[in-house]
């Protein structure tokens, strides 16, 4: 129990970025596009943000805290930037969405060691000194009694932007005009057009939020685990996130839970020497686990489509 | 719709618009182009043309020796996408081929070098086709997306693997022993004609690929099929092809060529295999290949000279003090912009018709 | 009486083809007014020109005396036009209500959406137009019908008053069509304008007020409802009178080929829809399937050519079992198809014409060792060019996605028919076809009945059946509804057989 207490910190803060960039996709896929690319922007995000607050950490006021913000918030705009690539190819030129995702992931990381090549003179960022820490207590809800200790103290505050977001998500999807607007176009455009719901704008909405949120992730990612930017930063991270949409069927809360529990699959490697029988298994096996589980998930889901129907899918107005 | 004819010049066009746009960026950063597109002649040739036209043969056998691999990813998802598959899972595929091909070099004892490497790079092959088994039997039994299943597994081999290597005789955390030679594609004949490159006989077995691909795709009742399938899953369906079976029988063999460029990987290129943490991209390259290529022999052929020279040129570029990531800059634009064929060919319509005009009106 | 579309010398070419030729068009507001014309005669490209899907080259509309541009559908719909299409515009899991009121949502404060005010509004409406669906029910979870009472709620919803529907009747049972009728009066009869395309002239009789008759793009004439019966109104539509030039020599039947046997055969979705059907067909006679589309043809067709799993009975090919046998072992046991949809099912569009003419045998016939054999393959490929006519620019070598509609159904009428199968099985075989095209591929057919082969042959079309067939089976709901021959039965007979009458010939003399 204590093992698994004090992996409990650790695990929420991988989570945190896997959910939220969970969520892009979430909005994208809901929206009808594919989003493949959510690494790649995931990877700009990290970069962009890696790469400002190096140089705010110059710049006084912005040495603790209020830096990092910023640069979360940078690279959730870089993301974005990045991210109307794929909706430039993907909706305004009806690119097929896998192939343009997959060239966008080889192009981010290309281009951002590229920049840090030219910026720093190396394969990687200079290193940052702050990033994004873990706060004591939270006021207020740190003293409940179990609860407190538990998700209130000593947590990095990355979590609660990801739940937060995971509500904002929620509510907009399943709640709101726009939603509805959005879930149709991702289960039949035709059927959207029809009744004058533009898709190609509604689309283009869905990926450029699903940019933000990737370049968020990937700055949350960055500034929690990281002192810079490497080629290896964002290592599969969004693709887990994909994992933990599709393992969360699509489904906001389903891709806080799957990210919760694929953030403590990732600690549970960490942790595993010290708890009886798991110590006995490599770590490679729980680097592992979130991709299999997304497999086997894959299969059991299977029967039923819960997929949005039209994603991946070319959408020509034409075509009628 | 964009005819076949438009389809055959859109790769010629999007390398020259991915060329051009890495000179842009070379310049916008400050360096030179020039260099750039010399650093690439002589990675390609062997031919210096800044030191006055000297020639490395070994620069011409480490661009083979980059290009194989990448070659037969680029054969793998061009395979399963005549049958109309993306077979996104390469990586993977390749990761199994190299690790299965090391295992049979470090465990199966055989001093006759033919005979023993050829029994590696089988094992390579069944490796992959195993791996590229999984995605093609959940497709054809549960109808799930080969590409989700595909990058699922990537990551799964690239884990399994780190594992099996560590169980084989370590040299360092990071790396295995080195493979018995006998298990090794190396020749000294080879070395000594490239100035000691690493050029190895994989180039008979890529070969040999390439007129496999080429017989079973164009030339088999079996190829007739896959293409059948790969057009028009109904229609097959209709005149009674099994379309599920040939699903699973295309993701095998495009593994297995995978599973090939694996081997080439560890038993040519390296002689050992390596722990990885993060992707060698052989398999990602190889979507380039194929997209860039048209999913043809040829094409692969070419547009795999093509990305094994962006590769093979990185170390040169970056002694040139040009940032060697621009090679990889400039092959994912090609495949974007290859991606985004619609788009070339309304802009080329578009000046097309500017031009008209511009001449009617004189 | 007044006129609320007036469409004035409406001209559109496509590549090709005039679909629209100076037409002109008024319908009267509160009427049932029909768009009458064969497969291509422009009816659709009209109404899609009307709810802006289209742009004309030439011509003007009026709406209520106003000139209107109307340039997509978000401008019909403000102009009060509402259109049904023949494939139904829903989100499968979206309730009746969602799907009626997305782009038009009720919304409270912050844009989030008054489901409980649209569905109360939704009531309101299924009440005054006599309209049953549940609001709150999921759209896979509804028959057909139901669905298409959610489209036109759609239009009500947001207050059409032109209301055009295109082929309504083509995806309901005999009961729905009904009902459909029905509804179609209920909206005249509280002031709304109907607009019905279509090419059952049962219908127009049934419901409509006027019909205007489209042929190849132009028109044909307007006319009361009530001035003209239903063999003029064909006449007009088809430009001549009604009958195929098949000339059927009088021959016997032979042995047995076809045995089905108390077929009961599940579509994908587990709906039962061939409920325990039997029938024979003999050497030398061509079987009929009469029924209106989506009565258990497909389904039955399937089942014999093995593309759907049987639930239970049995099917015999010359005294042979071939209820488990893979598809490819059933055209190897002597059946040849020609399925509806050629696009999808008959051709790999993107094959040359040659490798589509051997698709049944490139393992065989065509293939040696395994490889495939070129030489052979080219000599079949000229011969069935040269021996049924088909025309492509390139020869063997064409991409058959290039070649035209009848040339494509020819290449795969010679490929069913070089193999000289035992039974045939046609379906639809001349949907979309000029008339050259139409009569060509009826002569090859009735050639196989005189070489002693079996042919069963699915068709909406009466007339097609009444031509072609010695025999005739209707299909409705899932059950055979009557069989006649031929000689002895008639469009009015078949027709009340197709709603379900099983007592066809009693009803006709009350």
């Amino acid at each position: 129990m204590n093992t698994f207490l004090s992996m409990l910190p650790g695990s929420l803060m991988v989570a945190a970025p896997i959910i939220i960039c969970a969520l892009g996709g979430l909005l994208s896929e809901r929206s009808g596009i594919t989003n493949i690319a959510l690494e790649g922007i995931m990877t700009v995000g990290a970069f962009v943000s890696a790469a400002l607050l190096f140089y705010l950490e110059k710049v006084p006021g912005f040495g603790s805290g209020l830096g990092c913000w910023v640069a979360v918030l940078a690279g959730a705009f870089g993301g974005m930037l990045f991210s109307t690539l794929l909706a430039i190819a993907a909706i305004r030129y009806k690119s097929d969405q896998t192939i343009a995702g997959a060239a966008l992931n080889m192009l981010s990381v290309a281009l951002c060691i590229y920049i840090s090549q030219i910026l720093f003179g190396h394969q990687r960022t200079d290193t940052f000194t702050t990033g994004i820490t873990r706060i004591k207590k939270v006021p207020l809800l740190g003293d409940i009694p179990i609860i407190g200790p538990l998700l209130f103290q000593g947590i990095n505050p990355t979590i609660y932007v990801a739940v937060v977001l995971v509500v904002i998500v929620w509510f907009v999807v399943f709640k709101t005009r726009f939603g509805l607007r959005l879930r149709s176009c991702g289960e039949n455009p035709q059927a959207s057009a029809s009744l004058g719901v533009k898709v190609e704008k509604i689309r283009t909405i869905a990926v450029l939020a699903s940019g933000f949120l990737g370049g968020m992730a990937g700055a949350l990612m960055v500034l929690t685990t990281d002192t810079q930017f490497t080629a290896s930063s964002i290592h599969g991270m969004g693709f887990i996130s994909l994992a933990a949409l599709i393992f969360g069927k699509w489904q906001p809360f389903g891709a806080l839970g799957a990210g919760i529990f694929f953030g403590f699959a990732q600690q549970l490697g960490v942790y595993a020497n010290m708890i009886p029988l798991l110590n006995q298994l490599p770590s490679e096996f729980f680097h592992a686990i979130p991709y299999v589980i997304t497999i086997i998930a894959l299969v059991l889901f299977s029967s039923k489509a819960v997929g949005p129907r039209a994603a991946g899918q070319i959408y020509d107005p034409g075509q009628r | 719709m964009i005819s076949l004819k438009e389809k055959r010049w859109i790769p010629f066009l999007a390398v020259i618009l991915g060329l051009v746009a890495g000179t842009l960026i070379v310049i916008l950063s400050g360096r030179s182009p020039l260099i750039m597109f010399a650093t690439f002649i002589k990675a390609g040739t062997g031919i210096d043309l800044l030191k006055g036209g000297t020639f490395n043969p070994r620069l011409v056998g480490e661009f083979l020796v980059t290009t194989m691999p990448i070659l037969m990813g680029g054969l793998s998802i061009s395979f399963a996408y005549r049958t109309g598959l993306f077979n996104i899972g390469a990586e993977g595929q390749i990761i199994a081929g190299g690790v299965a091909a090391i295992g049979a070099g470090f465990f199966i004892p055989i001093d006759n070098q033919f005979i023993h490497s050829t029994i590696c790079v089988l094992a390579g092959c069944l490796a992959g086709a195993l791996w590229g088994l999984i995605p093609g039997l959940l497709k054809a039994r549960f109808n799930v997306h080969e590409v989700v299943v595909g990058i699922m597994l990537n990551y799964t081999a690239m884990y399994s693997a780190n594992w099996l290597y560590k169980q084989m005789p370590l040299n360092q955390m990071t790396r295995t022993e080195n493979v018995p030679v006998s298990a090794t594609l190396n020749v000294d004949f080879l070395r000594q004609l490239t100035n000691n490159s690493r050029l190895h006989l994989g180039f008979i077995h890529v070969i040999i690929a390439l007129f496999l691909f080429w017989l079973i795709i164009e030339k088999t009742s079996f190829g007739y099929q896959l293409r059948a399938t790969g057009f028009n899953k109904e229609g097959a369906r209709f005149a009674g092809i099994k379309v599920k079976r040939n699903l699973v029988y295309s993701l095998m063999i495009a593994g297995a060529f995978a599973g090939l460029g694996g081997a080439l990987l560890t038993l040519g290129t390296y002689g050992y295999g390596r722990v990885i943490t993060a992707f060698d991209n052989v398999g990602f390259d190889g979507i380039s290949v194929a997209l860039v290529g048209g999913c043809t022999m040829l094409g692969n052929l070419f547009a795999g000279l093509l990305f094994g020279l962006m590769k093979v040129a990185q170390p040169a570029l970056q002694i040139a003090s040009i940032p060697k990531e621009i090679g990889d800059i400039i092959s994912s634009l090609i495949v974007l912009l290859v991606a985004l064929q619609y788009a070339i060919v309304l802009y080329r319509n578009k000046i097309r018709d500017w031009f008209k005009k511009a001449r009617g009106q004189k | 009486m007044e006129t609320v579309i007036e469409m004035k010398g409406i001209t559109k070419q496509f590549p090709g083809i005039l679909a629209n030729d100076s037409i002109d068009l008024e319908v009267t507001k509160g009427s049932i007014h029909a768009l009458l014309g064969e497969n291509g005669a422009g009816k659709s490209t009209l109404m899609s020109i009307l709810f802006g899907l289209i742009q004309p080259d030439s011509g003007n509309i009026k709406i209520n005396g106003q000139e209107v541009k109307i340039t997509d559908p978000n401008v019909a719909t403000r102009l009060g036009i509402g259109m049904v299409h023949q494939h139904f515009k829903l989100v499968h899991n979206f309730t009746v209500t969602q799907n009626i009121i997305l782009g038009a949502e009720p919304c409270k404060q912050f844009g989030i959406v008054d489901l409980k005010q649209g569905t109360k509004k939704i009531r309101e409406l299924c009440k005054s137009f006599h309209l049953e669906v549940d609001p709150e029910a999921l759209i896979e979870d509804i028959s057909v019908g139901q669905q298409q009472r959610t489209e036109i709620l759609k239009m009500l919803y947001r207050e059409a008053e032109i209301l055009v529907f295109d082929e309504p009747t083509a995806v309901l049972t005999p009961q729905e069509v009904e009902d459909l009728m029905k509804i179609l009066r209920s909206l005249a009869a509280s002031g709304k304008t109907v607009v019905l395309i279509t090419h059952k002239l049962k219908e127009i009789k049934a419901v409509a007020d006027v019909v205007t008759i489209l042929r190849r793009g132009k028109v044909e004439g307007t006319y009361k409802v009530s001035e003209i019966n239903e063999k003029e109104m064909a006449a007009k539509m088809v430009g001549r009178q009604v009958q195929f030039a098949a000339h059927k020599k009088a021959q016997k039947a032979g042995d047995t080929i076809l045995q089905v046997e108390n077929l009961t055969v599940l579509d994908g979705r587990g709906i039962e829809r061939v409920k325990g059907i039997s029938f024979d067909l003999h050497k030398g006679e061509i079987l009929g399937i009469a029924g209106i589309d989506g009565n258990g043809q497909d389904e039955l067709v399937y089942a014999i050519t093995g593309l759907l799993p049987v639930k239970s009975g049995r099917i015999l090919l010359n005294g042979e079992d071939i209820t488990e046998l893979p598809v490819k072992n059933r055209f190897e046991a002597g059946l040849g198809h020609v399925p509806s949809d050629r696009h999808r099912h008959g051709l790999i569009l993107d094959f040359l014409l040659k490798e589509n003419f051997i698709i049944h045998a490139y393992n065989s016939d065509f293939a040696k060792h395994g490889l495939l054999d070129e030489a052979t393959i080219n000599q079949k490929a000229d011969q069935l060019i040269e021996e049924f006519d088909v025309r492509a620019s390139l020869g063997r070598q064409t991409i058959t996605r290039n070649m035209s509609g009848g040339n494509q159904q020819k290449a795969i009428v010679a490929r069913e028919i070089d193999r000289s199968p035992e039974l045939l099985i046609i379906v639809q075989p001349t949907r979309g076809l000029d008339v050259g095209a139409i009569e060509y591929i009826h002569s090859r057919i009735l050639e196989q009945r005189e070489n002693q082969k079996a042919i069963l042959l699915v068709s909406f079309e009466l007339d097609e059946i009444l031509a072609l067939c010695d025999r005739i089976l209707v299909m409705a709901n899932g059950e055979i509804s009557g069989e006649k021959k031929a000689s002895q039965t008639d469009e009015k007979q078949l027709g009340l057989l197709m709603l379900g009458h099983k007592s066809g010939e009693t009803y006709d003399q009350p």
